[in-house]
């Protein structure tokens, strides 16, 4: 089987994460880059659909130059190769451009199934997975809990607000999976030396056959005008339980009306 | 006046709040034409006109409910050619955004997602980066296409006709290709759903046990309130993973959010950080939590909790 993840690098929830002042585009350099942490959950779960069903998994990525630390990672968990589509015309594209220029490069290295996180830590649009359902032409099945595969048949859990459903399909198709459904591992000391020697190819718009000037931020549909810090919360009432906290909490939701 | 379509969200029977605020939102921009699928429209119509909703395009059929977003996406595209509305709004929901991703695909025009508002111009206001930014964008190709947060427009009544026109499209093969077999309801008691809610009561590490969670349900009982959780909780397996507030569960904008036994970590700040009102109860007085607190409560949640219950009934009966 031939399996895909898509891998997204992130800047750091923990960082200070912000726009340039320049563009409104995000500031790449501002904070650490991590692999989007949902992406971790989906190179897991292509490795371990891999090793229940033999083939070969490759991670594909879009990003500055800079992603190549985040594609080193996930071959270090044990992924086979991956290609880097890094090309300037590409920065500040938004989710239209980024869903085109990944579904031509999954065109180009064909796949029976890709994987992606369900949303990203820094736009949080989440709708790529399904974008990339919509141009491929093949089965969304997005919100994955639980994956199953016998043959070409592929079936998932999808998380609901009211609990799940399952949804049957015949691969190829495209799944984006949720937290819950393993526990990524983490490199090993061989792992991270091997990845060191897997190929990665890189691409440019022009090898998968995108015009750059229907990508990138001058292309996007939508655009940032503006942008501004928060202002902090004013400071509230903190008071230490003295054996009538939760009274003090009633009186206070009282106060706001709320009982 | 042209129309603005709007995606309802419903369980076959009532139509979900959010779709309500949608159509309070379109009011503005021009004539709410609220687009329905599946079962329950003749249901939800008085509801629909009382917030001013002018048309319901009902689309009966059963394919919107057997197989995975797509059929709605040909149906919301066909009316979108037909029609020409100045704009096409969807609940920031899993299903609302995906329905409106794949639309932004098969037209062309720009998507805009987790939106709190819109200007008169369209201008969309967001919230960016767990709600350490405030960011206003437009879109620029097509007819916007706007997937607007739960719970952060208040619903309005106004008298609308909300006519059914019926619709029907032939939904294509390639749209019925993720079949939807089974559909498993968890649900936990009568509560109204986390995004929706006016009110969340979340637990934290600090609740404890799987058992324990039963306290966090009683307060929100008392208060009408939804259950959240932190991540902790759902990944302990505690409580069920749909019910997490964070950054990668649900992100909810309520009235009040009380913080039960959470420290407050970024990625669960970023779930409940546009709360108007926020209420914490936490042992460690170092909790980041309390930097976003209105009102909060050092100590052992065993005992607050259960007195604050107490106090509610006393008053609330």
């Amino acid at each position: 089987m031939n399996i895909v993840v898509c891998v997204k690098q992130v800047p750091d929830t923990w960082s200070e994460r912000t726009l340039r002042e320049s563009d409104s585009t995000l500031d790449r350099d501002a904070a650490d880059a991590v692999i989007n942490e949902l992406d971790e959950f989906a190179i897991e779960e292509g490795l371990r659909q891999a090793e229940a069903h033999g083939g070969e998994v490759t991670i594909v990525s879009m990003g500055p130059e800079r992603a190549t630390e985040s594609i080193r990672k996930a071959l270090s968990m044990g992924a086979d190769k991956a290609v880097h589509l890094v090309d300037d015309a590409l920065a500040g594209s938004d989710v239209l451009a980024t869903s085109a220029a990944l579904a031509a490069v999954l065109s180009q290295i064909g796949f029976d199934l890709i994987i992606l996180g369900s949303e990203s830590t820094d736009a949080r649009t989440g709708v790529v997975p399904a974008m990339l359902a919509e141009r491929l032409g093949v089965p969304q099945l997005s919100y994955a809990s639980k994956v199953e595969i016998d043959g070409k048949s592929i079936t998932i859990n999808r998380l609901a607000d009211y609990g799940y459903d399952t949804v049957e399909a015949t691969l190829p198709a495209v799944v984006s999976v949720v937290e819950k459904i393993n526990e990524p591992r983490y490199p090993s000391f061989k792992g991270i030396m091997a990845a060191k020697k897997k190929p990665v190819q890189t691409l440019t718009v022009a090898d998968i056959g995108i015009d750059a000037g229907q990508v990138g931020l001058a292309n996007a549909a939508s655009e940032v005008l503006s942008f501004a810090k928060r202002p902090p919360r004013q400071a509230g009432t903190i008071v230490a339980d003295e054996g009538d906290g939760g009274s003090k909490a009633a009186e206070f939701l009282a106060g706001r009306k709320f009982i | 006046m042209a129309e603005i379509l709007v995606l309802a969200e419903h369980d076959g029977e009532a139509v979900k709040k959010v779709t309500l605020e949608l159509v309070t939102l379109a009011r503005r921009f021009g004539e709410p034409a609220v687009v329905w699928t599946g079962p329950g429209a003749e249901a939800a119509q008085a509801r629909l006109a009382e917030f001013g909703a002018a048309k319901v395009y009902v689309a009966a059929g059963p394919e919107y409910d057997d197989y995975v977003v797509a059929p709605k996406t040909e149906l919301l595209a066909e009316l979108a050619a037909q029609k020409s509305p100045a704009a096409v709004l969807v609940a920031n929901t899993a299903e609302g955004r995906e329905v409106g991703g794949r639309l932004a695909v098969k037209t062309g025009w720009g998507i805009l997602t987790d939106v709190v508002g819109l200007a008169d111009d369209m201008t969309a206001e967001q919230v960016i980066f767990g709600g350490a930014i405030n960011v206003t964008s437009k879109v620029r190709a097509g007819t916007p296409i706007i997937a607007v947060r739960p719970n952060a427009i208040s619903p309005e009544t106004a008298h609308g006709d909300a006519a059914i026109e019926p619709v029907s499209i032939t939904v294509s093969d390639g749209a019925k290709q993720a079949k939807i077999t089974d559909r498993v309801v968890q649900q936990r008691g009568a509560r109204p759903e986390l995004t929706e809610a006016s009110i969340v009561v979340s637990g934290g590490r600090g609740v404890g046990s799987a058992d324990n969670m039963a306290l966090i349900e009683k307060l929100a009982d008392s208060l009408g309130a939804a259950v959240g959780a932190s991540r902790a909780v759902t990944d302990a397996g505690w409580y069920p993973h749909q019910f997490q507030v964070g950054q990668t569960g649900k992100t909810v904008s309520p009235q009040l959010y009380v913080a039960v036994g959470i420290s407050g970590a970024i990625q669960h700040r970023a779930g409940m950080q546009t709360s108007k009102t926020i209420m914490v109860v936490n042992k460690d007085p170092e909790a980041p939590i309390f930097e976003l607190a209105d009102f909060g409560v050092v100590g052992d949640l065993f005992k607050v909790v259960p007195q604050l219950v107490e106090e509610i009934e006393k008053r609330s009966g």
